[in-house]
């Protein structure tokens, strides 16, 4: 009983960011087989404190169960510094990550820009105890979208075909789009579109830029490609073929010695299955109306996928 | 360099007051806003004020009201308004306004309704009209605490009018908001020194017009 009271109570730590505080409670507790190497046991998922990186975190766990593996989540560790941590220590086994933002966490000098070069770079910029299985298609990164009318009307389909219309086009995203080398510099750099305004948005691609975009108010948004506001309004995705954004595809960052290769195996096959078009469906009817449980989403997800 | 030094080389660096988004400009789209939404606050909140105070009905809708508006969250109110509206300077404005009618409000009744009866009566027994005793009588010995209203209504818009930089709006709330976004702290320490030097700046000239306005009687 104590031992329960302290698990949760450390674990609301652990979801504000006490990454390391929540590592020797569960050491405490005596329930995670950490340090032994023990393959074939219980593989603990930790997740990120955002819905997308919790429903990954399930997939993860509700496919390695169905394989008859045991698998069990701890959702919402924090941000990156705090599950990485946990992940070395080896309180979790697995993490989802994204693998452009974890090689900028070890290597923020990094010259990687396509997703092969980040795959590539990656092994040797993570930590000893660290390694990364297969990534997954899906991506969440940042993208350049536009209305469909928008698209139609001046024939876009890549960001480079903006360059031509650059004098009709006002930009809207994040503050920080204006100056990150990602952002409008980049832009101009690699397919010399310089939009002839840029209107800064404070909400981070949400409600305020997706109705600013639809009211034709700006004419192209920066948005999170697994924004569900795409679908739903018949976004247009403009390709970027030179990589302006760096790639951040799905992947799991495991503990090596947490994980069996059997466990691999099952988590490689997830990612091979899963889209970006699944991330936004699964977004969707967590964030959305629905307001599903991640747990119920993942679980369907995976009965309908993984046969 | 700490983090003065920095804003100060922030302050002083090659055209930092007088480039397109220069201080010089964010000040001027500052006072502006400022000024538009005071002048609208103004025109809803001062006849109201009046009426309530020289008649003293609806003291208690304007007690409540009063109350009630300060407790709305102004971003919020922001960010509704620009869902309904769009982006644009409109749904800032009525956010704002808002929240600078209840001090307002508050300042031009209880000043009216603070003049002593007795006054107001002798007044009327000298045979001035109801327009003659507001305007002649009971103004001029509001106005300290009218002026006490416009201030404080001053200092709140000023000060919120950052966040009209939420969204692709201008002001000195850019710094703060833009400096925020790529984690340029000197850039939101220059904003904050700079709102808040605004503020005591256009408080200061109030206080000097209040001075000048208000009859030595009421001093």
């Amino acid at each position: 009983m104590t031992v329960n009271i302290n698990r949760r109570h450390l674990l609301g730590l652990a979801g504000i960011g006490a990454g390391t505080l929540a590592l020797s409670a569960c050491g405490l507790s005596g329930e995670t087989a950490f340090g032994s190497g023990s393959t074939g046991d219980t593989v603990i998922i930790g997740s990120a404190d955002f819905t997308e990186s919790q429903i990954i975190a399930e997939i993860y766990a509700a496919a390695l169960n169905k394989r008859g593996l045991t698998a069990e989540t701890r959702p919402a560790i924090g941000a990156r510094e705090a599950y990485i941590g946990a992940l070395q220590e080896g309180t979790v086994g697995v993490v989802p990550d994204y693998s452009g933002n974890l090689l900028l966490y070890f290597d923020a000098q990094t010259k990687a820009q396509t997703p092969e070069e980040i795959m590539k770079a990656l092994p040797s910029a993570l930590s000893d105890q660290l390694s990364v299985l297969d990534p997954s298609p899906a991506e969440n990164k940042d993208s350049l979208v536009v209305t469909s009318e928008v698209a139609q009307k001046f024939g876009l389909k890549s960001i480079a075909d903006l360059a031509a219309h650059s004098s009709e086009i006002t930009l809207g995203g994040p503050p920080e789009f204006a100056e990150r080398s990602y952002g409008l510099p980049g832009l101009k750099k690699n397919y010399g579109f310089e939009p002839a305004k840029f209107s800064p948005i404070n909400d981070g691609g949400g409600p305020l830029t997706v109705q600013a975009l639809i009211d034709d108010q700006v004419q192209t948004a920066d948005l999170f490609s697994t924004d569900p506001a795409i679908v739903k309004n018949n976004f247009v995705v403009l390709e970027d073929p030179k990589n302006n954004f760096l790639a951040q595809q799905v992947v799991p960052v495991v503990n090596a010695k947490q994980v069996s290769v059997a466990a691999a195996d099952v988590l490689n096959e997830v990612s091979a299955l899963l889209k970006t078009e699944d991330l936004i469906a699964l977004n969707d009817r967590v964030s959305g109306e629905e307001k599903a449980n991640p747990t119920t989403a993942a679980k369907d997800w995976v009965d309908q996928k993984l046969t | 360099m700490n983090i003065f030094d920095k804003t100060w080389a922030w302050f002083t660096a090659d055209g930092a007051w007088t480039d397109s988004g220069g201080i010089f400009q964010r000040l001027l789209e500052h006072l502006g806003y400022s000024g538009l939404i005071l002048f609208f606050a103004a025109l809803i909140a001062i006849p109201i004020g009046l009426w309530v105070g020289h008649t003293g009905k609806g003291e208690n809708i304007v007690v409540g009201v009063t109350g009630a508006l300060r407790a709305l969250p102004t971003l919020g109110l922001l960010t509704l308004f620009a869902l309904w509206m769009g982006l644009g300077l409109t749904a800032p404005v009525i956010a704002l306004v808002i929240l600078a009618i209840s001090p307002l409000l508050a300042g031009v009744y209880s000043g009216i309704a603070a003049v002593d009866p007795i006054t107001v009566d002798a007044a009327r027994a000298q045979g001035m009209t109801e327009w003659q005793i507001l305007t002649r009588v009971e103004l001029p010995l509001a106005a300290p605490l009218i002026f006490g209203g416009l201030r404080n209504a001053t200092l709140q818009v000023i000060a919120t009018v950052t966040i009209m930089a939420y969204i692709n709006l201008g002001g000195l709330g850019r710094y703060l908001i833009d400096g925020l976004a790529v984690r340029d702290y000197p850039r939101m320490v220059a904003a904050v020194v700079l709102v808040a030097v605004l503020a005591l700046v256009v408080d200061a000239l109030l206080a000097l017009i209040q001075r000048a306005l208000t009859s030595p009687g009421t001093r």
